[in-house]
Order: structure tokens, then C-alpha cells, then sequence
């Protein structure tokens, strides 16, 4: 079969695949050049971007849900070693959506964050905090058919970086987001409601519409909370969605 | 667009705890006949590697067709084909290396044809969000001329996108900043 026969309908959206993503708004993300935020000035393009549309490599994703990536065991950070981490047994749970609020199913979920000491498990991390014998700090799952995910693990520290003078990251999880799509890779990371050093950071900061950054802090949940065993938090994610189908001007 | 975005963050230094895994590098299994390595160096604006990089590749397979969890374009049929590869080991040099295959052409909605081409994704700590190009290969001239995408680069920046043939693989460095800037695009 040539290659023109095998792509012959692939903009005739599949199921419940859109054919075409929503732009971004400009706004919806922080720029790339902040100057609070110092390690930004060498790392961020001065040319204009170019528009691409959205061909079918960029409406298409990976399937990464296979045992060479992901194994039932990866969501409980707090299992991973032979004894109990130190800290506060928290779950870390919430919905991925669309932004026309269609769950995004079978998609993977991967954080990655300090223990709560607020030190990593990373050569690079030399600021004097305990590691924790017991705790690696990374987990992946992936969602289920409501775009549901689930993980258990412990609240992190916050910790010094070397921005500015006395800089501290606020308490934070690293989130990865494959979405279903190219266009819906999203990295970010997940806070705590309450941190008192929101202020003072240029990476929360760098978002700089206020109702924006509320959408990166998760909420506390008594409900989800169980009893005896974990403090609960409730993290939703919102990923693009299709495009608007453009109506015909009625005549 | 009824609900709002999630706003974007670095990946930050330390994603090599949580990101990586063994066969992230291959977008084909190891063996697989006609399998090539790119190989580049990301490069920050003082002309730096940047040591603390992660990244993603996503393409067809040879015959045009995905390895896709929608099915779009019919199924990629080629045995343990990802199409995807991720690179994020930090051994301070500042290069990448995948293993892959090159991509068919692809039907363009107005009808023509896309060159082979394969998106990229780099995310780094000082990136608040990450950035997207397109590795094409410097040795499908014909089908570059015809490439859509590759006409709205102005012309004397193309050749930041062409793979240059290297050692039996292809060598794609990237410049995050300054003379030589790659050309990055919004998706």
C-alpha cells in the first residue's frame, strides 16, 4: 500500500478525536523570556515562532501504557523501598480534562518532587537536607476511562535555590502530561493551598494572571482524606480541546 | 473554550528522577532493520551546552502511519513501533542521541505532501514552557521544496531544521538563542 492510500482519511476526526486544537491564548502560559526568573535569559528563543498548523502529527499521540513504562506499583510513592518515607502521607488525586471539559482516558500521569525534607534524589541537589532512604520521589499512572488518577506519596519541603538572595520554591509536585494529543503536552507543577512563600517566587509568579496561578495550587479535601492513614489533595488538570467548528454564515 | 488552560512550568533540573525510562531513547526496538541515530547538542544563547535538557520526538513510521492511541491514518503495522522517544539523561554534556527510523510522507489537508519530518519537543530548567521544531532531513531535497510547513520558514533560516547525514545517523543540533537560532513554531 503506497503511503498516500494509508493516510487517505486522516483529518476525518476518529471517535472522539478532534481533527484541530484551540490556540493558546498568548497569555495561557508564561512567557519564555522572564527576567525574575534568571536561568531564563540564555534559554529562550528571540525569533518570532512560526505558526504550524495542526497536520496529523500534531493531532496524533503516543500510547505509553505498556509494562516497558508503567507498572501498577508506580502510583504509591510510598511503597517503593523497604521501609515507610518520612513526612505526611498525602494522596495526590484529581480528573485530566479537556478545555470543553471531556476527560481525557488512558493518558499518561507522571510527578516527580523533593521529600519532605525538600531535597531530591539527584546528584545536582546538594543543599543539606536528609535524603530519605525510603524515598525516590517520582511515580507515573495512567488515567482511567473518566480521566481519573491516583497517587499516594508525601507532602515535599520547600528549599532554597540560588535565583536570588534567600529565594525558596514553594512546596510543589512536578506534573507531566502526555495528553492524547502532541498539541496537548503540558509540564507543570502542582501546589499547596496556603504557601507562604507564593510571593516571593518568579517560577509561581511567571504566571501572571492571578485566577491563572489559582489553577496550579491543589485543594485541600476532608472528604478525600482517609481516615487514620492520609491527608488528601485534589489536583484537575485542563489540557487543550478542539477547536470551535467554524459555522456557515447563514445567508 | 469553556474551562481554562493549566498554566505551564519548568521542568526544572531534576526531572531525571521521574522521567526517563530504559528504552525512552528508541522510538523502534533495538535491531530494528534500517534504524539510525540523531544525534545533536542543544546549545543556550552564550553558545553553552545546556547540560539539564529533556527531549521528546514524535513521528510516523516508514509507511506514514502512527503508532498513534487514536488509530488516525491507520495503525502503524511495524513490530514494537513507538514513534516516540524521550531523552533526558543528564551526563552534562548537553547531547541527545535517539534511535528511530525516518518517517514517510504524509498527505497535507490541502492535498499535498509533507516532507518526512518528526516533532520535537525541549523542555530544560530557565524554560517556563517548552518549545517545539521539526527535525527534517537535509537528503530529501525534493520533498522538502514541496513541504508546506517548511515554505512558511523564511528561507535563510530553513536549514536550522535539516538533520545533516552523519557516521550512517543524522546530526540535529539545536540553539536554543542567538546566531543560528532554531526555528521553533507554535503549535
Amino acid at each position: 500500500m503506497s503511503t498516500e492510500e494509508t493516510t487517505e482519511s486522516i483529518y476525518t476526526p476518529v471517535g472522539d478525536t478532534p481533527g484541530n486544537y484551540v490556540r493558546e491564548p498568548a497569555d495561557a502560559h508564561p512567557p519564555l523570556d522572564y527576567p525574575p526568573y534568571k536561568s531564563t535569559s540564555l534559554r529562550h528563543p528571540k525569533q518570532p515562532l512560526i505558526y504550524l498548523p495542526n497536520t496529523i502529527t500534531e493531532i496524533t499521540g503516543p500510547a505509553l501504557g505498556d509494562a516497558r513504562v508503567i507498572t501498577p506499583d508506580d502510583a504509591n510513592l510510598t511503597a517503593q523501598h523497604a521501609g515507610e518515607p518520612i513526612g505526611e502521607r498525602i494522596s495526590v488525586s484529581g480528573r485530566v480534562f479537556d478545555t470543553e471539559g471531556k476527560p481525557l482516558r488512558n493518558t499518561l500521569v507522571e510527578i516527580w518532587q523533593a521529600n519532605s525534607a525538600g531535597r531530591y534524589r539527584h546528584r545536582w541537589d546538594n543543599w543539606p537536607a536528609p535524603l530519605d532512604p525510603n524515598f525516590t520521589g517520582a511515580g507515573r499512572c495512567l488515567t482511567d476511562d473518566e480521566g481519573r488518577y491516583r497517587f499516594l506519596t508525601i507532602k515535599p519541603g520547600p528549599y532554597p535555590w540560588g535565583n536570588h538572595y534567600n529565594a525558596w520554591r514553594p512546596a510543589h509536585i512536578h506534573f507531566s502530561l502526555m495528553g492524547r494529543a502532541f498539541t496537548q503536552r503540558l509540564v507543570t507543577q502542582m501546589y499547596f493551598p496556603g504557601d507562604p512563600f507564593f510571593p516571593y517566587d518568579p517560577i509561581f509568579n511567571s504566571v501572571r494572571d492571578e485566577g491563572a496561578r489559582d489553577r496550579m495550587i491543589s485543594r485541600f479535601s476532608i472528604h478525600g482524606t482517609q481516615p487514620d492513614w492520609a491527608q488528601a489533595y485534589e489536583f484537575d488538570i485542563y489540557l487543550r480541546g478542539p477547536a470551535a467548528t467554524p459555522f456557515e454564515e447563514a445567508h | 473554550m469553556i474551562f481554562e488552560l493549566t498554566p505551564s512550568q519548568t521542568v526544572g533540573p531534576y526531572f531525571a528522577i521521574g522521567l526517563p525510562w530504559p528504552e525512552g531513547p528508541h522510538a523502534v526496538p533495538e535491531g530494528t532493520e534500517g534504524a539510525f541515530t540523531i544525534t545533536g547538542t542543544v546549545y543556550d544563547g552564550a553558545g553553552a551546552p545546556v547540560p539539564d535538557h529533556l527531549i521528546e520526538i514524535w513521528q510516523a513510521d516508514p509507511e506514514g502511519r502512527f503508532a498513534d492511541l487514536h488509530g488516525y491514518g491507520g495503525t502503524s503495522e511495524m513490530p514494537g513501533f513507538r514513534g516516540f522517544a524521550r531523552y533526558g539523561v543528564e551526563d552534562g554534556d548537553g547531547v541527545f542521541e535517539i534511535v528511530t527510523v525516518k518517517p514517510g510522507r504524509l498527505k497535507e489537508m490541502g492535498g499535498g505532501l509533507q516532507a518526512p519530518h518528526i516533532d520535537m519537543t525541549i523542555m530544560a530548567r530557565g524554560m517556563l514552557n517548552r518549545v517545539v521544531t521539526r527535525i527534517y532531513f537535509a537528503d530529501e531535497e525534493e520533498a522538502n521544496a514541496e513541504d508546506p510547513i517548511l515554505r512558511r520558514v523564511p528561507a535563510d533560516r530553513r536549514h536550522t531544521l535539516l538533520a545533516q547525514p552523519e557516521d550512517g545517523g543524522y546530526r540535529f543540533d539545536i540553539r536554543l538563542q542567538g546566531p543560528g537560532e532554531t526555528v521553533f513554531f507554535a503549535v
